[in-house]
């Protein structure tokens, strides 16, 4: 049960992605954006920070990295993909996601804990929690405004509050199959309680219990 | 050859950074402004010397990252 975390040039949240993994009993390695193998992962994370410096739009360039071939094959696979943040944002470019991003709604970059709300425990991150489960994680994001005029996504997770103007308060989104989901806020960063939540982890444990045991020899 | 694209967010999506500058504008005294929307503009200068062939080239290029479709349509105008 390996989980590849992909590293492209301006992520800023691999290790703590990685942290978390381990500190709850998985195995997580990190992974170059120009491998076009995830090194027979059975799981991929795409981390928080500024892909490429989100250059013309967060995302846009990320989408065409080597590695996100194998990402896509993965998501068509069923195998869990999650996006946390900007990776959230690379997913919804690569289509691998319905909706898109643009900055949020008071051109505010929102750095505080929210509080969020599970509507939909269907997911490979959203598993382990029960419906109407309040979490309180932080969200780090300028273009976390999330947009979808097909009304076509999957809402798993909402603001309590509407701190970026988010389509129907949207925290998080799956694909129909639920394999594939992109959280805004950063479950990574709660899970410990000295760093101020421990909420995070019932998502990451939930992710990683949706992790299949490799089948490889 | 130069070309100018022109990408522009749908009327039906959010433009939070137009929505800010029409308010400064009322802020400034200039009543009236009944919308302000902020386009993208990108500037080309495409090899080739048929205008045809480079706006489907030029249309190839916004398909495939110069616009979002989600949010966005473009307009390719090829310089003569």
């Amino acid at each position: 049960m390996t989980v590849a975390v992909v590293v492209f040039p301006g992520s800023n949240c691999e290790h703590d992605v990685v942290h978390a993994l381990r500190l709850l009993g998985g195995e997580a390695e990190l992974v170059w954006h120009r491998d076009d193998d995830l090194a027979g992962a059975d799981a991929v994370v795409l981390p928080g920070g500024f892909a490429h410096g989100d250059a013309l739009r967060t995302g846009a360039i990320a989408r065409f990295s080597p590695v996100m071939t194998e990402v896509g094959r993965m998501a068509e696979a069923g195998a869990p993909v999650l996006g946390i943040c900007n990776g959230f944002q690379v997913l919804c470019e690569a289509g691998l996601l319905p909706g898109a991003f643009i900055a949020n709604r008071d051109l505010r970059f929102v750095c505080a804990m929210v509080d969020v709300e599970v509507t939909d425990t269907g997911t490979i991150l959203t598993a382990g929690a029960s419906e109407g489960r309040r979490l309180r994680i932080p969200l780090n994001s300028y273009e976390g405004n999330w947009v979808d005029p097909t009304r076509r996504g999957r809402v798993v997770m909402r603001y309590t509050d509407d701190p970026n103007g988010s389509q129907d308060r949207a925290a998080a989104v799956a694909n129909a199959a639920g394999n594939v989901v992109g959280i805004m806020p950063h479950p990574e960063r709660a899970v410990e309680a000295i760093i101020g939540s421990e909420d995070g982890r019932i998502l990451l444990e939930g992710f990683l219990a949706s992790v299949p045991q490799a089948t490889r020899a | 050859m130069n070309v100018t694209v022109t990408i522009r967010r749908r009327a039906v999506i959010a433009d939070p950074h137009g929505a800010t500058v029409a308010r400064a504008l009322a802020d400034l005294g200039h009543t009236g402004v009944r919308s302000l929307r902020i386009d993208r503009t990108i500037h080309l200068d495409v090899d080739g010397d048929d205008p045809e062939t480079v706006r489907g080239q030029v249309a190839a290029m916004c398909e495939q990252l110069l616009a979002n479709p989600v949010l966005e349509d473009y307009e390719i105008t090829v310089q003569p």
